[in-house]
């Protein structure tokens, strides 16, 4: 199946909308405008509504989604949606507000917004949480300019973030963007930091270590004390990357391991979907010393009302419009108050029980470079497949003819051929036999099969060198 | 726990096929003095049908602008949503997906995006878009960090009719890099020339403006693309796409980057977010971009398909030197627009464009009759336009509360020099008769002075 882009649908004269019609003077506009503000011309398509709803329905059948079968992408956490959520965010009480209407007039989405926020401290361990940053490196981001700003306070200048070699791409990347030098420590033998060689790394210049715990091997931090302990004798600080909370949850608090800053997934730990790459929200929790540094404003409780405040005089600012993305924070305070603590412990042990199951499963099949209890997700290598000109991406793409989402490949940077599987818990024990009964099976098929496959999709393996060599971006008649 | 479907049968054969002997075994590995003890201080939990019960309460704890009337706008926009834009972005297909990084089974993604792209690039007459931003603050913070790498320069000129919130969050994302913003002043609510004439010069990296501004004027964009690129810096436009509907785009008037708020493109106003910032520019320098971009390529069979494609450029790859830290960006909402405009397509664009115009001139025509409500400036207007109050705009509104009319936006909160500017905006969605009733009970506050 093959469905034409809408530019090659559409012809002049059709119409996929009524609107009413004016009911003030129908004034020209160029008696309103001056000319040369006025465009001459407006190229877009010209469809009727059936054939629109058809051509994006036949789009979305060309996808695949948490509903529609396991995906079990390594740190990204793809559980199910539930759908009581969708509906509640669908209220117009709740959703449609205007961000400047009058904080009496919106009591209940600010008190919203302030359970939410008391609700992810008590999750983190940590004291206060901004809702605004609107994705996981968008809450790094923010964590990275409260760390400069209180160095700053301090009149301190320090210019070192480190980062393990096995961290997310957006670490570094955050750190950049607030003038950091990244500092890479190698991960020692059993996956976690190298503890002997931060210690030689950790000066008076190093500002922070950002670390996510689990890690991305899914692997604790077993020496999470003893890290802590390095970094704040030096002044440093803690920056937990919250992607792989969901291993966490009810069961022990980055918080208390002593982290002074960590940012929430909500759209992986809290359940919120990923709406094919966004939107998401990547709150930020900070320890009480952090808290004056936090965006503005914040939402604050006076007696029974909720307030907006924006006296916070060293505060970081703002890093986008408005308070946050509210309507996916709605989806998360839900699944929250659906959960409740029991339901969220029941969460962290499922996770973790899903993934060691297939560890056990998978573990006579693929290498297994860290043979120890794994947490939410694990890290197979397909070393051994390799050798017979096998990749990872060939086995990945092999599991679409079998029915799955492949899980994430080629990272972490530091395993060899890296399938990084995370079952999540909303997947039943059935599920996981199938996944780790083709996997088994891929791993004896031969060659040929798996480096044509996909073999059923609407398209085949795409030629991603051409398209990056000579990039076509758009659409052009 | 509903969402969990291991029974405890299968949750005892499970350990059993691991070797442990309980749950607590699974996290043996975590230190046993950072281990929680008891349950954690939250809510017990609710059933789905007290939870629905309490988001309704919850709900009723505001007044929504179904059953208000608003006037108010500022960067957030009551714009019609045809329904198809709800029921496709609803399909599980699109919204339950992650980002399309297995471009086999995620056609359905990436060509939307594709098309997504194409449409901002027809609306903004800009060369190539990316796939989208957290919102149009956060896309003209990266705006503005792209023109500094692309020219090498650290000093930045913005308008101060730019949106006060979009100013601070690039001052915000600029605070570790060593670049030297600006503010250039306005007089009549327009952009300052003669100010930017005197003031700019080659170590400017971008002058920076919004069109139409916050006042709701229009600037001079032609004049203040030839004085920026005298100098050699970019021009970095914000522009409200649904004024685009009529106004020249910014491709036309030389812009170098062009920006903005979509959510007016078929997204609930949802109390601030999830919005999306779309983000276009030149041809030349699309290897600069920040964010994800989608290219269309062929498979082994000549088919053709659609990747995500210059990804060097991102964090994944790149790491610390790439140019952006973004990740996830705004899909489902970029969906939205894709559906909006097309949908709206050529005709009804410049429908709700013209709507807008017309409304907002007779909502301003019948304000300037009144006794003390003045127009704030004498400039053009597309959609939004300021007057003086004969009082504090905080009392009128909250008259206006009263006969349940969200007003304007009292500029003060941003401008203190305009103690009494308030800052009205009429979309396609306000009638005549709601526009009457808004000015008469104006009328009626005007004569209580």
């Amino acid at each position: 199946m093959k469905e034409r882009l809408v530019f090659e649908i559409g012809k002049k004269g059709k119409v996929g909308v009524s609107l009413p019609r004016c009911d003030v003077p129908e004034e020209e506009p160029e008696r309103l405008i001056p000319e040369q503000h006025l465009r001459k011309d407006l190229p877009l398509p010209e469809l009727s509504e059936p054939e629109i709803v058809r051509h994006f329905t036949r789009l979305s059948q060309l996808n695949c989604g948490v509903d529609t079968g396991l995906y079990p992408l390594g740190s990204c956490t793809m559980k199910y949606n539930p759908k009581v959520n969708e509906e509640i965010a669908s209220l117009a009480g709740l959703t449609r507000l205007h961000p400047y209407q009058p904080e009496e007039l919106c009591q209940g989405a600010l008190r919203l917004m302030y359970e939410l926020g008391e609700y992810l401290a008590q999750i983190g361990g940590m004291d206060a949480v901004t809702l605004q940053p609107a994705a996981g490196a968008h809450g790094e981001l923010t964590g990275m300019l409260i760390i400069r700003a209180y160095f700053l306070s301090k009149a301190q200048k320090r210019h070192q973030v480190i980062i393990p070699d096995s961290a997310h791409g957006t670490n570094p990347a955050s750190a950049a963007l607030c003038g950091y030098q990244a500092i890479e420590v190698k991960s020692d033998e059993r996956g976690c930091v190298d503890v002997v060689e931060l210690n030689k790394l950790v000066d008076e210049d190093v500002a922070a270590i950002m670390l996510t715990n689990p890690n991305t091997l899914g692997l604790f931090e077993e020496n999470i004390l003893e890290i802590a302990d390095i970094v704040h004798r030096a002044g440093g600080l803690l920056y937990c990357d919250g992607a792989n909370l969901n291993a966490l949850l009810g069961v022990a608090r980055p918080g208390d391991m002593g982290f002074d800053l960590l940012h929430f997934n909500l759209h992986k730990t809290f359940s919120t979907p990923h709406g094919g790459g966004g939107p998401g929200s990547g709150p930020l929790g900070v320890k009480r010393t952090l808290a004056p540094f936090l965006p503005v404003p914040l939402v604050v409780k006076q007696g029974k009302r909720y307030l907006l405040d924006y006296n916070c005089p060293l505060s970081i600012g703002k890093v986008r419009s408005f308070y946050g993305n509210f309507g996916v924070l709605i989806k998360a305070y839900a699944y929250l108050l659906s959960l409740g603590p029991e339901g969220l412990r029941q969460v962290a042990e499922n996770a973790v029980l899903n993934a060691n199951y297939l560890v056990k499963r998978l573990k006579d099949h693929y290498h297994l470079p860290y043979d120890r209890i794994c947490k939410h997700e694990f890290v197979l290598s397909g070393a051994r497949q390799k050798k017979r000109g096998i990749r990872a991406l060939d086995i990945a793409k092999r599991l679409i003819d079998c029915g799955f989402h492949p899980p994430t490949i080629y990272f972490p940077l530091i395993v060899n051929e890296a399938l990084m599987i995370e079952p999540t818990e909303t997947e039943s024990r059935q599920t996981l036999d199938r996944f780790a009964e083709a996997l088994i099976k891929i791993a004896q098929e031969d060659a040929e099969t798996l480096k044509s496959a996909p073999h059923h999709t609407s398209v085949g393996r795409l030629d991603e060198v051409a398209a990056a060599r000579k990039p076509n971006l758009r659409w052009k008649e | 726990m509903h969402y969990i479907p291991n029974t405890d049968e299968d949750r005892r054969e499970m350990l059993q096929a691991i070797g442990l002997a309980s749950m607590d075994e699974l996290f043996s590995d975590i230190p046993p003095q950072v281990r929680v003890k008891a349950a954690l201080k939250l809510p017990a939990a609710l059933s789905e049908l007290e939870l629905l019960e309490h988001a309704r309460q919850l709900g009723a704890e505001n007044a929504n602008i179904d059953d208000y009337v608003c006037f108010r706008g500022a960067g957030a926009y009551d714009h019609f949503i045809p329904s198809v834009v709800r029921q496709i972005v609803s399909r599980a297909e699109f919204y339950t997906s992650y980002t399309p990084y297995q471009a086999e089974i995620s056609q359905g993604t990436l060509q939307a995006i594709y098309e997504y792209q194409t449409l901002i690039c027809q609306l903004t007459g800009m060369d190539v878009s990316n796939a989208s931003m957290y919102d149009g603050a956060s896309a003209l913070a990266e705006a503005v960090l792209m023109s500094c790498r692309i020219t090498g320069r650290d000093r930045l000129l913005l308008s101060q009719t730019l949106h006060p919130e979009y100013r601070q969050v690039v001052r915000t994302y600029l605070q570790g890099m060593s670049v030297e913003t600006l503010e250039i002043p306005y007089t009549s609510g327009l952009t300052d020339l003669d100010w930017l004439r005197k003031e700019l010069d080659d170590r400017a990296a971008a002058v920076v403006v919004q069109h139409p501004n916050f006042f709701g004027l229009l600037e001079e964009m032609n004049e203040i693309s030839q004085i920026a690129h005298r100098v050699g810096a970019l021009f970095v436009v914000s522009v409200d796409p649904i004024s685009l509907g009529i106004l020249q785009p910014p491709g036309a008037y030389g812009a170098d980057i062009a920006v903005g708020e979509g959510q007016a493109l078929g997204n609930e106003i949802c109390f601030g977010g999830p919005y999306l910032g779309f983000f276009a520019t030149r041809e030349q320098f699309v290897r600069n971009m920040p964010g994800r971009l989608v290219g269309a390529t062929t498979d082994s069979e000549g088919r053709r398909g659609f990747v995500l494609t210059l990804q060097t450029r991102e964090q994944h790859i790149r790491r610390a030197k790439a140019t952006s830290n973004i990740c996830s960006n705004e899909s489902l909402n970029a969906l939205a627009a894709a559906v909006y405009l097309t949908t709206l397509g050529k005709e009804g664009l410049r429908k709700v464009a013209l709507l807008c115009l017309r409304k907002a001139h007779y909502a301003w025509r019948e304000i300037a009759k009144l006794n003390g409500f003045p127009p704030l400036f004498s400039g053009t207007f597309f959609k939004e336009f300021s007057v003086n109050c004969p009082t504090s705009p905080q009392k009128i509104n909250q008259v206006l509360l009263k006969q349940r009319i969200i007003g304007g936006l009292g500029l003060k909160k941003f401008y203190p020099e305009h103690q009494n500017g308030l800052l009205v905006c009429v979309t396609e969605k306000r009638t005549k008769e709601q526009i009457d009733e808004f000015v008469e009970v104006l009328s009626e506050t005007g004569e209580q002075q």
